[in-house]
């Protein structure tokens, strides 16, 4: 039982992060689609530094670096994303998979450089960090508490506080409703949209990190985050993109997802004998169901996806 | 002379053309410059071996064969592209190609080995399959305004896990993959109707290649020859004024989606049902053949007939990622190459309208100057990126 809280809190960790990114970038006005490619990017980063950081570091300075990696390559990639979408009017949609795909590709090249590098015979996309991963983790009672959700928990109040209370969220999402109206008042609406892609960078790369240390010690990138960027999509379009709404569908999400990697530890369900496969898709299925329930009355920002032309206010 | 390349450069298919080898040299330049970060050595080794592919083998022979397995994975690659093209003509981004191919696969795959069918029913099924994953999405779109892309996701690893599942039971007792056609069920393979024989004798060349190119030229008459094709143009370029002038713009993007759906779920029986390659049962994600024809799809410049060219390169790199020194360069090389092409496809809009403009300027000065009329044409092409793109995504999610 310990068990399954202590997954549906670290899965829903991931996906209120990420969905928290996705919030900032939606009530900027751009879509962002690469969030699965954020994720990658940002899970890279901080697997890479647990692999390299010394192994005397202490576990503070490790926690810090760990989130400020995965923060940075986030960052850095959701660019691609800036670039296109915000000043070249390209369309969100296709970068965003583009984005994804890349991620995926560079990751996996990446990693597998690096391993054939250290051992020729090594041409697998796996990074291990069993040592580093120890940090990140105080054992309360049986309970693995792990440090990312407190930081989760923080960043989702901090979030909230940024887009009601402050006059940068307020002008953020005045750009994601109605851009030329924040322009004729003489917010740029360039700048703002920067801003709300970079936050679901940050966002979304400490997600990344978040979702490949749930649990294991290694990761196979070559497997990308099997679609937990498009979850958490779901999760905020379910949150109806307010981030308090998020977090509570990110618990609901958490929870099946959970589900799949413990239910063998519960015997009424192994007694069921229902396939792994059938707890796998569960998720999924899940965010099918919600997404057709609450789609049709959506509170999404009026202007997503649409860009910015100044020349047609 | 001059003006004959003015008039050339606004060309709107010359235009598309320009763009996507453009997207080419770039993405193989970033490509090349990723092989000289990992091993400097053995870049210009290794992007000659990307493109040269089945040429890697000397002789004829043998090089044909190999060109023959670059076809094979072709026509799959080309259906998913036409799905892909298809549904974004009516303005829907069909990400979930991917789960249409895993239907189809599973469903073929389920039909050719358990049910012992001859391979006509094994590819109606598949197209049965993935028509029906692509009418979820248009099912949830239309009526229940669920985003196509998300939707898509979702359905891509729910088509995954369920074909796992439905095939472990004909899986190979050594190994996850499905059990050999050819000494199953012989019936299910597709007839090679002789192709083979002019590939050296490759006996996974069949008819699934002339047939995905005949269907490439039938996608395209039906966008642009028939009522339907028409609708969904208009539907894709504004959907709320293809409504209000009495389209029922509902049925179209469940029956888009459908078709959609049918094309990338007959790939994967073009693939699975020439015996080429079996199913792994414990594949953990989504085979990239569909978001691989999303690229062809960019790259072909969205026309049905450039598609079958830009699925054609997207297939070779691939194919010849796969020869690179395992020792010295990852694969994965390819993926990234393509990813790339599909990244800057994006700016593919911003590139014409940036064309147009330079002609219309330069139209203008010589009209000034020389008391010419100003050409037409020229700016009545000009389209801006924001409407071009505004209009499709625009009613997303509201």
């Amino acid at each position: 039982m310990i068990l399954l809280i202590q997954y549906t809190l670290l899965f829903a960790s991931v996906l209120m992060l990420v969905a928290l990114g996705g919030c900032f970038s939606e009530h900027s006005g751009v879509i962002n689609l690469g969030l699965e490619g954020i994720m990658v990017m940002g899970a890279l980063g901080g697997a890479l530094v647990m692999k390299y950081l010394p192994a005397g570091t202490s576990a503070f300075v490790i926690v810090l670096l760990v989130i400020l990696a995965s923060m940075l390559m986030g960052l850095i990639y959701s660019t691609l994303l800036g670039v296109a979408g915000i000043n070249f009017s390209a369309d969100q949609t296709l970068v965003g998979t583009a984005m994804n795909m890349l991620a995926a590709a560079l990751a996996t090249v990446i990693v597998k450089s690096i391993n054939v590098a250290e051992n020729p015979d090594n041409v697998s996309s796996t990074v291990q960090y069993v040592q580093a991963k120890k940090a990140l983790i105080v054992n309360v009672a049986g309970f693995q508490f792990n440090w990312f959700m407190l930081v989760a928990v923080i960043l989702l109040f901090a979030s909230h506080f940024i887009l009601y209370k402050t006059r940068f969220g307020l002008r953020l999402m005045a750009c994601g409703e109605h851009p030329a109206a924040a322009d004729s008042v003489g917010i740029s609406v360039a700048k703002m949209r920067w801003a709300g892609v970079l936050i679901s960078g940050i966002l979304g790369g400490l997600g990344g990190i978040v979702y490949i240390t749930a649990g294991v010690s290694e990761w196979k990138f070559e497997t990308g985050v099997a679609g937990f960027g498009f979850l958490a999509l779901a999760v905020m379009i379910f949150g109806q993109w307010k981030p308090l709404n998020i977090a509570g569908a990110a618990l609901l999400f958490g929870f099946f997802r959970a589900l799949s990697n413990v239910y063998s530890g519960f015997p009424f369900l192994a007694a069921l004998k229902i396939p792994g496969s059938i707890y796998n898709m569960m998720p999924y299925l899940i965010s099918l169901i919600v997404l057709a329930l609450t789609s049709k009355n959506s509170r999404a920002p009026k202007a997503e996806g649409i860009p910015y032309d100044k020349s047609r206010r | 002379m001059k003006k004959n390349n003015k008039s050339l450069l606004s060309n709107q298919s010359f235009q598309t053309l320009l763009a996507s080898l453009v997207c080419i040299v770039a993405g193989l330049l970033i490509g090349y410059i990723v092989l000289l970060i990992i091993n400097p050595a053995q870049a210009t080794k290794g992007i000659i071996t990307i493109l040269k592919n089945f040429l890697t083998y000397g002789s004829g022979k043998a090089a044909m064969k190999y060109f023959g397995n670059t076809l094979v994975k072709t026509a799959p690659l080309l259906m998913c592209a036409l799905s892909v093209q298809f549904c974004y003509s009516a303005g829907l981004f069909n990400i979930g190609a991917a789960g249409q191919y895993v239907a189809g696969a599973g469903l073929c795959l389920y039909a050719a080995l358990v049910w012992k069918m001859p391979w006509p029913v094994c590819l109606l099924l598949s197209m049965v399959a993935g028509a029906v994953f692509g009418a979820a999405v248009g099912v949830l779109k239309a009526y229940r305004n669920v985003n196509e892309v998300i939707s898509g996701i979702m359905l891509n690893w729910i088509g995954l896990y369920t074909v796992n599942m439905a095939l472990t039971p004909v899986k190979e007792t050594a190994s996850p993959y499905t059990l050999a056609l050819s000494s199953e069920n012989p019936s299910a393979l597709l007839p090679t109707m002789g192709l083979g024989a002019i590939f050296s004798n490759n006996k996974y060349v069949t008819i699934a290649i002339p047939l995905s190119v005949l269907i490439a030229v039938l996608i395209w008459v039906v966008l642009n020859k028939t009522v339907f094709g028409y609708e969904l143009r208009a539907t894709g370029l504004n959907k709320e004024a293809a409504k209000y002038s009495g389209m029922k713009e509902k049925t179209n993007t469940i029956l888009t989606l459908a078709i959609g759906g049918a094309l990338a779920g007959l790939g994967a029986s073009f693939l699975f049902l020439s015996g080429f390659e079996q199913w792994s049962v414990t594949q953990s994600s989504v085979p990239g053949m569909g978001f691989n024809g999303i690229a062809a799809t960019f790259l072909g410049g969205l026309h049905p007939i450039g598609t079958i060219f830009s699925s054609y390169f997207i297939q070779h790199i691939t194919s010849g990622g796969s020869y690179l020194d395992k020792a010295v360069y990852p694969a994965q090389i390819s993926d990234l190459i393509s990813a790339i092409i599909i990244y800057l496809c994006g700016f593919v809009a911003f590139f014409r309208y940036f064309i147009n403009t330079q002609i219309a300027k330069r139209s203008k000065n010589t009209a000034n100057s020389n008391d010419v009329p100003i050409e037409t044409h020229a700016s009545g092409k000009t389209e801006t990126p924001a409407s071009a793109d505004g209009s499709k995504k625009g009613g997303d999610e509201k």
